[in-house]
């Protein structure tokens, strides 16, 4: 197990390095911050001039290079914007974006896993093809478009909630549902498919033979097995969810690192863009590597390999 | 066990059918299936694969695989009730405490998110309600029922930590602990070593002495049949074609198929030569001919033969066969 943590570390950094690179000329491709930043009678004078205190006026690769070199001390560098420290933004926003998280899984679990054990069980039937058209709507509605729709019916027609920023536990529905809906797809079809797959097993067929009940068979039997796959997926969906965030939190004008995300790129804040960019990645690096070592105690059979 | 209670018949089956409703048609799978098992005797169970063994244990335990398979004929009497007339929630009181089933697949037999222990205590506690100690206790006494070594350690492991021999002694003792009177044994020394296979068998006709139950026990091999049964079966294209005692079987075969099948076991004595094969393939189970259902593959084929099916005849005490060259003229 330590050796394959240290080897997981190993391709995490490498990773890493990639990251960093490609989002370093990336962001670069998208334009000069200066033209942002000044006004727009500006004299060349005054743009020479901040770009140079911005550190854009060399070589892109000597640029490279100093962000490296400083990069690997733990410096990603100051906000062009927020006069800060990229890394202090991203962390001062983070946990705006971590209290979402786990309710948006907790909805996408809550509904999606009964959902997909039920369209299993009735499979070919009705409610497997509700649920299957569930799981389309879930999966194909883009997240802006779902969150704007949810925001015209409940915040401006009905009045019920409020339509954005951070706030009490009501300011939190929308956002949550927007960002759960496509995990209750994913939860269910994954739920539905490792179910089918479990029900034809002998060891279902021994559990019905020893006269348990339908019940037990279904809920403890199959759905423990067919647990294993939908626990992988948390990695992946953790990490759909970070990304998602980035539209989510826009729409819902939530400050969360979604949202520093999306004003990093509009502003051309290079420097917060490759720090957003790069702590994102090792945040989902550990909760894949978490989600793997999580995965050990759920199947026995790789606990003791 | 009283010993006056031997004998007497605790599970008969009266021309049960089994069919599988496809798209593209019926497959009569079990086609007219009748039989009885004695309590303490066994009974094996005898054809070549896709002759409709399985699906005959399935129909029994009423746990047919999904996808169109239906009885939908006959009678399965246990201890005298039809269980094919009770409802689902009766018929899980039945499964475990009157009649259960040993399968063919260790590897696959147990939940391998379980441990033993867990796996065991569902079963026993169909059986008794205690506290948990209590029935852990129990759960350690079947495991050494079934010859497990070092049953206290065991139970706390999970299937993937045992050998395919040891599983099988699991699923053994699983199956019996609710203490059935009829337990089916689906090839249960298929999937297991040669030297594996004869441990196992021991241990059923021991664990049969001790209980008393009845096996029904399912087999391709003949082999096995000699070693393991009190009367044997034989069935082919989903129907019992000769039944009566093993000795009988084997010393006065009286259809040809089950002559062919007996001719075909590889015999350690005498000169080595060709193995003995059947020619030819069973009939689709989709298309039955009208008559006998060997007929295509029989030495001895006459008109008769193809116009119909003849019929059970008895050919000596307990002994019957469907062919009509043993008819009576």
């Amino acid at each position: 197990m330590k050796r394959y943590v240290a080897r997981r570390l190993m391709q995490g950094a490498v990773l890493l390095c990639m990251v960093a690179t490609i989002v370093f000329f990336l962001g670069r491709l998208t334009g000069n911050p200066v033209d942002l930043m000044l006004p727009e009678d500006a004299t060349a004078e005054d743009r020479a001039a901040l770009t140079q205190t911005l550190g854009l006026d060399g070589p892109i690769l000597d640029q490279f290079a100093i962000f490296v070199g400083k990069a690997i001390h733990g410096d990603l560098g100051m906000s062009i914007r927020m006069k800060q420290p990229a890394v202090d933004a991203f962390f001062d926003r983070l946990p705006n974006t971590l209290v979402l998280i786990p309710w948006a899984i907790l909805l996408g679990m809550l509904l999606g896993i009964p959902l997909g054990v039920v369209a299993a069980l009735h499979r070919g039937g009705l409610i497997d093809r509700a649920a299957g058209t569930v799981a389309v709507l879930g999966v194909a509605m883009p997240s802006f478009w779902l969150g704007i729709l949810l925001i015209f019916v409940f915040s401006v027609e009905l009045g019920w909630l409020p339509s954005g920023r951070m706030g009490g536990p009501a300011h939190y529905v929308l956002p949550v549902i927007t960002l759960g809906t496509f995990l209750v797809a994913g939860f269910m079809r994954i739920t539905r498919s490792a179910m089918l797959e479990v029900m034809e097993s002998e060891f279902v067929k021994l559990a019905r033979i020893k006269g348990l009940s339908e019940a037990v068979v279904i809920w403890k039997h199959c759905l423990r097995n067919a647990l294993i796959p939908v626990l992988t997926l948390w990695g992946v969906f953790v990490g759909n969810l970070i990304t998602g965030a980035i539209v989510t939190e826009t729409v819902f004008a939530w400050p969360g690192i979604g949202r520093l995300t999306y004003e990093a790129v509009i502003y051309r804040d290079f420097p917060l863009l490759q720090a957003v960019i790069i702590l994102k990645s090792i945040l989902i690096l550990s909760i894949n590597l978490a989600v793997d070592i999580l995965y050990a105690y759920v199947d026995p059979r790789i606990r003791l390999a | 066990m009283t010993p006056d209670r031997k004998g007497e018949t605790v599970l008969e089956v009266r021309d049960l059918h089994t069919h599988f409703f496809l798209r593209r048609g019926v497959v009569k799978a079990v086609d007219g299936v009748s039989f009885s098992l004695r309590r303490g005797e066994v009974l094996g169970l005898v054809g070549e694969s896709g002759c409709g063994k399985s699906l005959t244990a399935l129909s029994l335990m009423r746990l047919l695989p999904k996808g169109g398979a239906q009885t939908i004929k006959g009678e399965v009497l246990l201890d005298g009730e039809n269980i094919l007339e009770r409802t689902p929630a009766e018929m899980r009181q039945i499964r475990g405490r009157r009649i259960s089933m040993v399968l063919q697949d260790p590897q696959t037999s147990l939940n391998p998110v379980f441990t033993i222990g867990d796996q065991l205590r569902e079963a026993i506690v169909r059986r008794k309600r205690a506290p948990h100690a209590e029935i852990m206790k129990e759960a350690v006494a079947a495991l050494r029922r079934v010859e497990i070594a070092a049953p206290e350690q065991r139970i706390g492991q999970y299937p993937h930590q045992m050998s395919g021999g040891m599983k099988q002694r699991v699923v053994g003792a699983i199956a019996i602990s609710g203490e059935p009177g009829v337990l089916i044994a689906d090839e249960p020394t298929t999937a297991l070593d040669v030297t594996i296979q004869l441990q196992y068998l021991k241990l059923l006709k021991r664990l049969q002495a001790e209980t008393g139950m009845a096996i029904l026990f399912i087999t391709h091999d003949f082999g096995v049949v000699g070693r393991m049964c009190d009367r044997v079966a034989v069935m082919y294209a989903g129907r019992i074609v000769e039944c009566g005692p093993v000795r009988q079987i084997f010393e006065a075969p009286q259809h040809p198929y089950t002559r062919a099948l007996i001719a075909s076991v590889p015999k350690m004595t005498g000169p080595v030569g060709r193995l003995t094969t059947i020619e030819g393939q069973p009939p689709s189970l989709m298309d039955l001919p009208v008559g006998c259902r060997f007929a295509s593959r029989c030495a001895h084929v006459e008109q008769r033969c193809l116009d119909a099916y003849p019929g059970t005849v008895r050919v000596g005490e307990e002994h019957t066969a469907d062919c009509w060259k043993v008819m009576p003229a």
